[in-house]
């Protein structure tokens, strides 16, 4: 639904660095319009990476990550050609996966 | 009737559902903790390691917290959480001043090194936590202070 998120995977000494840049507004429901009206809140709850189908990473995020989450971390094991999968879901119940191979 | 428009929608959405179980296991049922609202709306450290079912905190050097000493902008600070003990099972990232504490929960599996990075926001200078909630029970933390010079929350 939202726009693709970025992956980029490196593999170096049998550990791949992952880094996500994901498209998502994470408002904290505490700002308001210009109307004065309170924006409600709308943000990525529920983050999952996979490495070739097999979950290595969960995470549960509140409002106050920033917008467009960008998120680091460093799989074992990876090698060039793995697959790495991110999917994410949020308070509304949106959701959105992408994958990216490991180079 | 359903409209087209109906029907497109509803085809699109069971082929996003059928994507989704393709990719991971159905989040809400398989997995082992749902999503902790209490833990994210919990406004003191000593409710919020209540909500997660944890013991008090210890400092430690063994947990490190990175990030910028000055934020020029509040909404989008980045900030990792890293430590080299072994048998950690989450790491939290946790902004004192903010109106909910806790940012984020990470498990950490045998798979993944226990080395996070990420970017917050903070809406007033303030102490960030780095939080490891180990398999053995210990929850060891450390903290380092951000000063933010514009603040992230819009207000």
């Amino acid at each position: 639904m939202a726009d693709p998120m970025r992956i980029r995977a490196q593999a170096a000494d049998g550990k791949a660095t992952v880094r996500v840049l994901m498209a998502h507004e994470m408002e904290t429901g505490q700002r308001k319009d210009a109307a004065g009206a309170v924006i409600p809140a709308w943000y990525i709850q529920e983050v999952t990476a996979q490495l070739n189908g097999k979950t290595v990473l969960t995470a549960q995020w509140g409002p106050s990550v920033a917008k467009n989450p960008f998120l680091q971390f460093n799989v074992k094991g990876a090698k060039a050609g793995d697959k790495i999968g991110i999917s994410w879901v949020d308070n509304k119940g949106d959701k959105r996966s992408d994958e990216a191979v490991v180079t | 009737m359903q409209t087209r428009r109906e029907m497109l929608s509803r085809s699109a959405q069971v082929a996003g559902m059928l994507a989704a179980l393709g990719l991971l296991p159905n989040m809400a049922q398989a997995q082992a903790t749902p999503y902790n609202t209490a833990a994210f709306e919990a406004k003191t450290m000593a409710d919020l390691m209540k909500a997660l079912g944890a013991g008090a905190p210890v400092e430690s050097k063994d947990v490190t917290i990175t990030g910028p000493d000055i934020a020029e902008n509040g909404a989008v600070v980045p900030v990792g959480a890293s430590t080299a003990l072994p048998g950690v099972k989450r790491l939290l990232l946790m902004v004192e001043k903010n109106p909910a504490m806790l940012s984020a929960i990470f498990d950490i599996s045998d798979a993944v090194e226990a080395n996070i990075a990420t970017r917050v926001k903070m809406g007033q200078s303030s102490n960030v936590f780095a939080v490891a909630m180990m398999s053995d029970g210990k929850v060891l933390y450390a903290a380092k202070e951000i000063k933010v010079t514009l603040g992230g929350c819009g207000g």
